[in-house]
């Protein structure tokens, strides 16, 4: 059953994709200006020579068939702004960075997340749900851009514990701060979701009579309750992890990390329209993808729930 | 799902969202700061040379690494090809070209020893370095400029500042594709000698010639590579520094050449440039140590700095102009009287001292100084009071047929950012309070802005800047020449243009100065623009970076640098 569903599911992408795909290539053709516009004018003879380097020079329905056609080989062809470089070979050393990051952000976020939600809701009402639940509301309403400073500020600048931006291809103290950064907006979401469907499932007949039969409390929480209380945040993980994963514009500059996530801001600002398209079709499956992952587990842990 | 209607809940909620947000904004305050900042110093050296005029080996740090912030991710190493200052900053360490800036920014030989010019101003002569040498070790011969040259005008190679090789005979028709690229007036004379031959005389090829698009390149590389030659393992260049990592959007790393012909009088052995888009966090890393120099500081931190990093910051000025244009095709701006007007009715004390701080100076004409024998002409009222402009400002404005019963109503737009909004406003507030004038304000992403510039079809007043590639006041002047596509504010004058035009024949520099402030006078007369501040660099540099010089040009080459012995000032040295 399963691999004709994805099957299925993959196939019933296509479309989605193509539709994408079209709407954004017209999209971005649509905005005023153009990739070599700049302060200074390039006088019309190089602009004509760039153009025709580039495929510009063509009626825009034969540039849309030449593009699906070099996509569909799987080039999404050169990039306008880094000149030495293919929008293929972009996202290829971004995507690491970002998966890396974002996948870590994600784990993390999940991880605390569900725990935190969990006790709230476990002592609904207390000192402790309101301060929780508290910390949750701030966490979402602390943008990024604020957040990350501050956590340089006091880890790099006074501590010196960490190092204040780069990558260093990687290693485990240039990830910590960015991780946290990007993961707390998210854990207090995922907080506050895994409290309110688990107070509702802790008031339902299957945990009352648990609870007549005698069961632990921690069997209750973790094994009973816990597997229907997150089905909420598992369709809300599908756009979260695409989102956290094509990266965080905010979060990469401030740390100046290679990501991918900037291409697409700054693809779009210098109108960059291979690139922006590159991204957008990265982005694009990666929803798909996760959209499909989120069904498998929503099925896995609802006996309810069949592939159809 | 939840019942959210306790009170209790609700006002503990609002009780931990305050007391947090208190703590944010004290946090972000600079007094609160500033009690337990530690800003690192420095116990340094003094600094003393040896006999040629070299730093002497025992005040040098044994690690020669120098980190520098610069700006956004380059646009790629091709010399001829990109077209930003962050990969022309990357390109200065990697490549020389006949003739190079020193420190200071003053011309001097770079590839080739020593050029002289024919009488008639037409021919220039370079003899090229005998030792010279490719960072693979090959020598570098007259065949290989050449070869360069030929490649920057080849239509083929889409090169956006190719324009700049104009002054060579044949390199206008070749870009446009008229000619093959082999007429262009470059010759090979021996293996050791070039020739370059002009359209008409430019006494000012050289500072032409400092320009990426003048180094040359590799040629067995380039054709063996392709468009992917500017990467490391391939690269070969013939300047101080060779390429060795390139990270995008990490860091490129160059390190020293030792191939190079002046080798043994470059002391930086490794160079890092990192994209510091932005600038808070460029200041956090700058603080925390990790880069020694950085491209810009933010404004907003303007205060914070003055009060804990006065001494590490670098202010000088830079070779570019802020002017916000008048697009005087349309009305009423087609009226001298009018764009006069509203120039003098603008405080520029106000805006370099309230908005823009960093020691920018207010101007009043176009071209910046900084052009050895060039004096920018000035319109008379320069010398005025701001309150005699505003005086004849509002005469002008009545003249003009606007007054408190006829208000003008006028658009400033500007591209989004922080800076331009405020001067817009503040422009706006002036023009309001001294003329009466209704100024409304429309801000456009760069590239939508740029657009709208161009078609001189909506636009009224807009901000404009321009800065100067080589020191030539020509480079400024010919900006609004009727016939450039350029040309925003619609500035068409005759005379204007003639002068130009006369002074691109004059051989001699001085005449042909004489003529450029003719035209630059003649321009000001009219005021089809308000000229506001010139341009500064400001930076900070950690204090033991040493040996760049402040230069209009803001070009800093790494091989004039070095980096001093420095030990942190500790608690107890204080």
């Amino acid at each position: 059953m399963l691999p004709r569903y994805i099957l299925k599911r993959l196939l019933g992408a296509i479309p989605t994709l193509l539709i994408l795909v079209t709407i954004a290539f017209f999209l971005i053709r649509i905005a005023p200006g153009g990739p070599f516009d700049d302060d200074r004018n390039l006088p019309p003879d190089i602009l004509a020579n760039l153009e025709a380097k580039y495929n510009l020079d063509q009626p825009l329905g034969v540039q849309y068939l030449n593009y699906l056609g070099s996509v569909l080989r799987g080039d999404l062809g050169p990039s306008f702004q880094y000149s030495d470089f293919t929008v293929n070979e972009l996202i290829a050393e971004g995507f690491p960075v970002s998966l890396r990051l974002g996948g870590s952000a994600l784990l993390m976020a999940l991880l605390f997340g569900v725990i935190i939600g969990t006790i709230a809701a476990w002592r609904q009402n207390s000192r402790l749900d309101y301060l929780l639940m508290g910390s949750a509301m701030t966490g979402i309403a602390i943008p990024n851009f604020v957040l990350a400073p501050i956590l340089i500020l006091f880890f790099a600048v006074y501590f010196g514990w960490l190092p204040a931006g780069g990558w260093g291809g990687g290693a485990l103290r240039n990830m910590v701060l960015p991780v946290i950064a990007l993961a707390l907006p998210y854990m207090a979401y995922v907080a506050r979701l895994t409290r309110g469907s688990m107070v509702e499932t802790l008031r339902s007949d299957f945990v009352r009579t648990a609870r007549a039969k005698g069961l632990p409390e921690w069997k209750i929480l973790g094994k009973h309750s816990l597997k229907v209380a997150l089905l909420p945040v598992v369709s809300y993980l599908g756009p979260a992890a695409a989102a956290i994963i094509t990266g965080s514009v905010v979060i990469e500059q401030i740390f100046g990390l290679p990501g991918m996530g900037r291409y697409f801001v700054q693809g779009a600002l210098n109108r960059d329209y291979t690139l922006v398209m590159g991204v957008v079709i990265v982005i694009g499956v990666l929803i798909v993808v996760f959209n499909l992952i989120v069904d498998i587990i929503y099925a896995l842990i609802d006996p309810r729930i069949r592939y159809e | 799902m939840t019942v959210y209607s306790s009170a209790k809940r609700c006002v503990l909620t609002i009780g931990a969202l305050v007391l947090v947000t208190l703590l944010l904004s004290a946090c972000n305050s600079e007094s609160d700061l500033d009690a337990v900042e530690p800003v690192q110093r420095w116990n340094l050296p003094e600094v003393v040379y040896t006999e040629d005029g070299r730093p002497d080996p025992s005040i040098l740090a044994s690690e020669q690494v120098l980190h520098r912030g610069n700006g956004t991710q380059p646009d790629g190493l091709d010399p001829h090809v990109t077209e930003g200052v962050p990969s022309s900053t990357i390109q200065r360490d990697l490549f020389e070209g006949l003739v190079v800036r020193g420190a200071d920014g003053h011309i001097i030989p770079g590839g080739a020893e020593s050029w002289e010019v024919s009488e008639d101003g037409l021919t220039w002569t370079f003899s090229l370095r005998a030792d010279a040498r490719w960072s693979n070790g090959d020598p570098i011969t007259a065949e290989d400029w050449l070869y360069s040259f030929r490649r920057v005008v080849d239509p083929a190679t889409g090169s956006r500042f190719s324009i700049l090789l104009n002054p060579v005979l044949n390199a206008e028709d070749i870009i446009a594709g008229r000619r093959p690229a082999e007429e262009l007036g470059v010759s090979v004379v021996d293996e050791l000698t070039l020739e370059m031959r002009l359209e008409a005389p430019n006494p000012l090829l050289a500072e032409v010639l400092t320009h990426n698009v003048a180094y040359p390149v590799h040629r067995p590389t380039v054709e063996a590579y392709g468009d992917r030659w500017p990467r490391p393992g391939a690269m070969v260049s013939n300047g101080p520094y060779k390429l060795e990592e390139l990270a995008m959007q990490s860091h490129i790393r160059l390190v020293r050449n030792s191939h190079f012909w002046d080798n043994d009088n470059v002391i930086i052995d490794e160079v890092y440039y990192y994209p510091t888009e932005d600038l808070t966090a460029e200041l956090l890393r700058y603080r925390a140590g990790e880069i020694d120099w950085t491209y810009e500081v933010p404004n907003t931190q303007y205060n914070w700095i003055q009060a804990n990093l006065a001494d590490e910051l670098v202010v000088f000025d830079w070779f570019g102009t802020y002017y916000f244009g008048f697009n005087t095709s349309r009305e009423p701006l087609d009226d001298p009287r009018v764009t006069k007007a509203l120039s003098l009715a603008i405080d520029r004390d106000i805006i370099t001292q309230k908005l823009t701080r960093f020691g920018q100076q207010p101007t009043f004409s176009f071209t910046p100084p900084g052009i050895p024998g060039y004096q920018s002409p000035e319109p008379e009222w320069a010398s005025w009071t701001q309150d005699e402009r505003e005086a004849r400002a509002r005469e002008l404005m009545r003249e003009a047929g606007y007054g408190p019963d006829n208000p003008m109503r006028l658009e400033i737009r500007y591209n989004t950012h922080e800076d331009h909004r405020r001067i817009s406003l503040a422009i706006a507030a002036m023009w309001e309070q001294t003329l009466g004038v209704r100024a409304s304000m429309i801000n456009q992403e760069f590239r939508v802005f740029l657009a709208t510039r161009r078609a001189r079809a909506v636009t009224q007043v807009f901000r404009a800047g321009w800065i100067g590639n080589y020191l030539d006041p020509m480079y400024f002047l010919e900006l609004f020449h009727s016939t450039n596509p350029q040309n925003d504010i619609a500035h068409f004058n005759e005379d204007y243009d003639a002068l130009l035009a006369r002074a691109a024949r004059t051989a001699d520099r001085e005449e042909r100065f004489a003529l450029l402030q003719e035209a630059e006078a003649l321009l000001l007369e009219s005021q089809p623009f308000a000229p506001l501040y010139t341009y500064v660099v400001a930076r900070l540099v950690k204090p033991y970076v040493r040996g760049w010089e402040p230069n209009v040009v803001d070009q800093h080459a790494t091989r004039w640098m070095y980096i001093l012995r420095h030990d942190p000032v500790t608690r107890e040295d204080s």
